[in-house]
């Protein structure tokens, strides 16, 4: 296969991967969010937690594999966007750190405190890494600051690392990860309202109404604000050259990413597949049809993840400083090689994580009520 | 930037140390947990479901931090190793990529119908899932340690000096590495017998107290007997491991061993020493004739190299990689002038010794001989810390056999006998952090051993690093110095609670606590 195909093939990877990151782990996430809000009760928060308890960390999985994947096909990327982004990495893995802990350990002691601790223990881990991951793409929207040395070697351009990290909290940014946040939230408030009844039931209904529409809005602006922003375009990219960035040109343009919409017009079908998934998501939701809802809020959400890498195309990490230094997908890659064979572990392997993960949802699915947690009080979280 | 390496190598040690203490425990209770299950579906035996309910809560309560701890492992060669993964994320990235589809994905998603799909599924089809989570956690050990694998032993990859990095020739000799094969294989040996270990000394812990005894007992006789078909293959994939630091990694060789000058056929073995690292001798030794030649190459003819020979080949090795690296920069300042590639090529071997000199000298051209000479002795970890904890784990893996022996002889030979041997049972209670220390002690000899590089003979340490500030990574450090003990202090304190328990925590009603209660 040829190294251009691969390469694009392994853009559309890394957009899978975090699509499916935002819509598995996304879902219980938004779960873990809300659940203090939706459960008045301490059987009432079970039901909630209880909902993802089997597949919070299969989904968590998302995430690792994202990792893993960005670094054996994108080395350059994997590299320079978590040490160049340190502070705000590891604030997403401290935060996340809090999970696992949190549903597993809440239950285990019947102390009111120690719960509700832990509760707000499960909602910082939940809520904090889906806005930090909004701010950090706003932030590769705007452009980090790095450059390459003769060697290769990625050196930082910010002024200093405190100051670096609060510029990283810039209005666009933090409006990237209000978006993100709420597309998390609404899409857990329904996955909650697929798997509950009643009062539960209609709390988080409501509750992912208000955040979807939040996301349309911030979404929205979004989209009018990045046409006032500073864009990349590129010139001498070779699809088919040895990974170097530094052999490239790229020019800085007002609006510039607005421009692969006039060279790709079908590019367009993103942005309205987040539009239209997000808006059909709150009309099936409020008419009880969770299950259609899920599905559309999954899809407003891929909209609006490639909308994001669709504007940016074929940049994936743009440097501010240096322009010349940023990443595209065409020569942030590995080599051919190792494409390669990639993408057929991906092509065995992602098919049959699916099919498990659909089994498993199959089994476990059904509405869960207070009763049955009370049932089953000893086993569940 | 020597204070930055040495902070970011703090870090990356203490949060591996600290994942190494779930993983083992992993690895093996999935396995004792698929035994026990196995049992319960053949006789149908409600004992057999409830040791695999109960021993499965303490492997949850280790398991929830083994994979918050794991998050880091993953993202940590980004944020504080970023060159290094510049240089070889082509080939090191691979593995993990495949441990997260294949392994975690596995592991992860089966971990929670373990816990919660028992009355939904069938006997069988639970059973299935717990041999899902042994195998996918024993399929991430294997992705990992083919990655660590080949840092020990870097075979199957090529320069590229366009790219500045290593890349990917081939992913088979990557996977079916002997270095990595024997390692997986060591590693997975000592989860298991670290869980044995668990679930024998807590099991000791209600035979002393005599509370649940047939729940005791049946426990006790499983990890006796699993335990010990652990720590006789642990004992041999050890030794198999060592063999092919013999072949692959001298320096590290004779630094766990002491051995200064090279030692020609029969070679003994240094039982207790004290290694000088300066005057490149032992201050006092302890040896045992032949022992040598039978532990370190297995044969009684070949003479095992010392650390002045090794020394003065990677002296000449310094000088040829310095010569490459100033082609290679030359090559790098006009790309278009190609003269040069082939022979830089043919001397990419010899690279990573030339990046040694960078410790001393920015520009590698200036080189004094002085330094050339530190670069080479550099080449050669430090001795006596390699030395000691080699030893420590040999100790203790050989107190397993005896342990697990004894075990399995007296609670197999008479059924009850074992019963009353408090000394067997308060040992094997006090014996439980041991494990810890000794997969410690043995991941240090791995990658202390090492040094200086952190893909042996390409990267040195030094080079590797990220270019964060010494803040940032004070910043870190402490940040998870803190979230880390607090997660321990929660976790054990669980651990605790639930392994004072016992089976009482399943709220079955048929268990000691809860009958003395009524």
């Amino acid at each position: 296969m040829e190294y251009a195909i691969l390469r694009v093939i392994w853009w559309v990877l890394v957009g899978v991967l975090l699509i499916g990151l935002m819509v598995m782990d996304g879902h219980d996430m938004g779960v873990g969010t809300l659940s203090p809000f939706v459960g008045k009760t301490d059987a009432e928060r079970r039901v909630a937690i209880n909902s993802v308890a089997p597949h919070w960390d299969g989904n968590q999985v998302w995430f690792i594999t994202a990792g893993g994947a960005v670094f054996a096909a994108w080395p350059l990327v994997y590299a320079a966007s978590f040490s160049m982004l340190y502070i705000a990495i590891l604030a997403v893995l401290w935060t996340l750190f809090l999970r696992a802990p949190a549903f597993d350990y809440r239950s285990k002691i019947e102390n009111p405190k120690w719960r509700s601790t832990w509760d707000w223990v499960l909602f910082v881990g939940s809520a904090v890494p889906p806005l930090l991951f909004g701010v950090a793409f706003g932030n590769v929207l705007l452009g980090i600051p790095f450059h390459y040395d003769d060697n290769m070697r990625l050196v930082s351009d910010a002024s200093n690392p405190l100051i670096g990290f609060l510029n990283l909290l810039s209005p666009f940014a933090i409006l990237c990860g209000l978006v993100s946040f709420s597309m998390t939230a609404a899409h857990g408030g329904i996955y909650l309202s697929l798997r509950t009844e009643g009062a539960i039931q209609q709390r988080s209904r409501h509750l992912a109404t208000i955040f979807s529409i939040i996301a349309i809005v911030g979404f929205a602006i979004g989209g009018f604000w990045v046409g006032h922003l500073n864009g990349y375009v590129a010139n001498n990219l070779s699809p088919i050259a040895d990974s170097d960035p530094l052999v490239k040109t790229v020019e800085v343009i007002k609006g510039g990413w607005l421009s692969n919409y006039h060279t790709y017009p079908f590019f367009a079908l993103a942005p309205i597949l987040g539009f239209v998934g997000l808006i059909l998501s709150i009309l099936f939701n409020n008419k009880g049809r969770s299950g259609m809802a899920f599905i559309f809020s999954g899809a407003g959400m891929a909209g609006i993840i490639l909308t994001a890498g669709m504007s940016m195309f074929p940049f994936v990490l743009p440097s501010s400083s240096d322009p010349r230094s940023s990443l595209t997908a065409w020569d942030c890659t590995s080599s051919e090689h190792t494409l390669l064979l990639m993408l057929i572990a991906a092509i065995i392997f992602t098919p049959i994580v699916l099919a498990y993960t659909s089994w498993v949802y199959k089994i476990m699915g059904g509405k869960l009520t207070t009763a049955k947690i009370e049932e089953n009080s000893n086993s569940l979280y | 930037m020597e204070t930055l390496v040495d902070l970011s190598r703090l870090q990356f040690a203490i949060t591996a140390m600290y994942h190494f203490i779930f993983v083992p425990l992993t690895l093996g209770m999935t396995w004792l947990l698929v035994i026990m299950e196995t049992v319960y579906v053949i006789t149908g035996k409600q004992i057999y479901k409830d040791m695999t309910k109960f021993w499965g809560k303490l492997f949850g309560i280790n398991f929830a931090i083994g994979v918050t701890t794991g998050l880091t492992m993953e993202f940590q060669f980004g944020t504080n190793w970023a060159y290094y993964s510049h240089y070889v994320g082509d080939i090191f990235g691979v593995p993990l990529a495949i441990e997260g589809l294949m392994a975690f994905f596995l592991e992860s998603t089966f971990i929670g119908m373990f816990f919660f799909s028992w009355d939904r599924v069938s006997k069988k089809q639970h059973l299935l899932f717990t041999v899902l989570v042994a195998i996918g956690s024993n399929l991430s050990a294997l992705w990992i340690l083919v990655a660590n694998g080949w840092m020990q032993d870097p075979v199957g990859t090529v320069f590229n000096p366009i790219t500045m990095r290593m890349e990917l020739l081939s992913f088979f000799a990557v996977l079916f590495s002997p270095v990595a094969q024997a390692k997986f294989f060591h590693t997975v040996c000592a989860g298991y017998v670290t869980a044995s270990v668990f679930v024998l000394g807590i099991s000791s812990y209600y035979l002393l107290k005599k509370q649940d005894l047939p729940f005791a007992r049946r426990s006790f006789k499983i990890s006796a007997l699993f335990g010990l078909f652990a720590s006789v293959a642990v004992i041999i994939m050890g030794d198999q491991s060592g063999l092919y630091v013999y072949h692959a990694q001298p320096s590290k060789l004779v630094a766990i061993e002491g051995i200064w000058h090279t030692e020609q056929a029969p070679v003994s073995w240094s039982l207790l020493a004290w290694p000088d690292r300066e005057k490149h001798e032992n201050t006092f030794d302890i040896r045992i004739p032949y022992a040598g030649s039978l532990m370190l190459n297995h044969n009684f003819t070949d003479p095992v190299k010392g650390a002045d020979e090794i020394i003065a080949e990677n002296k000449q090795k310094i000088i040829k990689g310095q010569q490459t690296l100033l082609e290679l920069e030359q090559f790098r300042k006009n790309p278009q002038d190609t003269s040069l590639v082939a022979d830089i090529k043919a001397n990419s071997e010899y690279l990573g010794y030339g990046l040694l000199l960078k410790k001393y000298t920015d520009n590698v051209a200036d080189a004094t001989p002085q330094m050339i000479d530190q670069a080479a002795e550099d080449t050669i970890p430090n001795s006596w810390p390699l030395y000691y904890s080699f030893r420590l784990m040999v100790f203790f893996g050989i107190s397993y056999f005896l342990l697990f022996s004894i075990a399995t002889f007296y609670s197999f030979g008479n059924r009850t006998s074992f019963e009353t041997k408090s000394c067997l049972l308060k040992f094997a209670l006090y014996w439980i952090p041991t494990p810890w220390l000794a997969s410690w002690a043995g991941w240090f000899v791995a990658e202390y051993g090492r040094q200086p590089w952190t893909i042996f003979g390409i990267l040195p340490t030094y080079q590797s690093a990220s270019s964060l500030s010494s803040g940032e990574l004070i910043f870190s450090l402490t940040g998870f110095f803190v979230i880390y003990t607090l997660l321990l202090v929660v976790e054990l304190y669980l651990m605790f609670k639930y392994a004072r328990l016992g089976p009482s925590s399943l709220g079955s009603g048929k268990y000691h606590f809860e009958t003395q209660e009524k």
